[in-house]
């Protein structure tokens, strides 16, 4: 099976691979895994007083479509609001990356990354009576 | 050769359906079946026989792959009692899968550690451990059968894919290091 031009590209170049510390409060942490496949994703995003997510960073243990998905949504969340950024389908994922059907469950694992750091950002922000 | 292609694999292997089971057991009832439903026996019988004897053997052996590995045989017994593990379900403990990461964390830096080897049965020493310990929480879990233990040992077989998986990883990595 051969990768697209993208998931190479993503894959030999990822973008915005590292880590912010888990525990400020304006960094949101999700962390994802497939166990068919055992892969593990963790995607942070750091989001400003005004709801607009500013930066984002991955780590993912993967195959090259689950690293291509992870960089290609830190990527696109970027300068995005929260309520913009739970709108990111893993369909538009699978489709940018050309991803063939078996790999599709990886676009699926970067999406539940997206909710699960967002959903992680809200959670401490709602503990401190915030939105 | 009893024609029966909708038995258990428990009931194939007249063993009952629990997930500790005898090994030995379940090896000599592996041999006996296998030359009970032997396609060679039936070189001389009807088309039709002879069919179903290399149905039965491709029984047998499906039965015997499934019963003889832990994950597999918990996988197999959580679908009998009808809880069935949807792969797409990305959700797991996070604790989980900050240790996941740990882990190919540390598998990734074996190569570069001074003693390889060391570093490699470091990682496999740990894997090993949480096998152990998932093997024996569903020997509970599985015997009780509870609704909230078979929830409970849902969570383990998803958990033991991921460490099967990096006991392959390790496999691979070893025999990377030996050929370099």
């Amino acid at each position: 099976m051969a990768y697209s031009d993208k998931v190479i590209d993503h894959y030999e170049n990822p973008r915005n691979v590292g880590t912010f510390e888990k525990e400020e409060e304006n960094v949101g942490t999700g962390m994802v895994g497939a166990p068919a496949c055992g892969d593990v994703m963790r995607l942070q995003i750091k989001v400003s007083d005004d709801g607009i997510i500013e930066d984002a960073k991955f780590k993912t243990y993967g195959c090259g479509s689950a690293i291509a998905s992870s960089s290609l949504v830190t990527e696109w969340v970027k300068g995005k609001t929260l309520d913009q950024a739970l709108e990111i389908k893993n369909s538009e994922i699978a489709e940018e990356l050309a991803l063939p059907p078996v790999k599709i469950h990886c676009s699926v694992l970067a999406e539940d990354a997206i909710r699960a750091a967002i959903n992680d950002y809200q959670a401490k922000k709602g503990g401190k009576g915030g939105a | 050769m009893t024609a029966d292609l909708k038995k258990t694999h428990f009931e194939l292997f007249e063993l009952p359906a629990a997930f500790d089971l005898d090994q030995a057991q379940l090896a000599a009832r592996y041999r006996e079946l296998q030359r009970a439903v032997h396609p060679d026996r039936y070189a001389s019988a009807s088309d039709q026989e002879r069919r179903l004897s290399v149905q039965l053997t491709a029984q047998v052996n499906e039965a015997y792959q499934t019963l003889r590995a832990p994950l597999r045989r918990a996988r197999y017994l959580l679908a009998l009692h009808g809880v069935v593990i949807d792969d797409q379900d990305t959700a797991m403990d996070p604790l989980f899968l900050m240790e996941q990461m740990e882990l190919r964390e540390a598998l990734a830096e074996v190569r570069g550690a001074a003693d390889p080897f060391a570093a490699l049965d470091g990682v496999r020493g740990r894997l090993e451990g949480m096998e152990r310990a998932f093997v024996a929480s569903l020997s509970v879990d599985l015997g009780r059968a509870t609704a909230e233990a078979l929830g409970a040992a849902k969570q383990t077989v998803r958990k033991m894919q991921f460490i099967q998986r990096l006991l392959e990883e390790c496999g691979d990595l070893e025999e990377r290091l030996v050929h370099s």
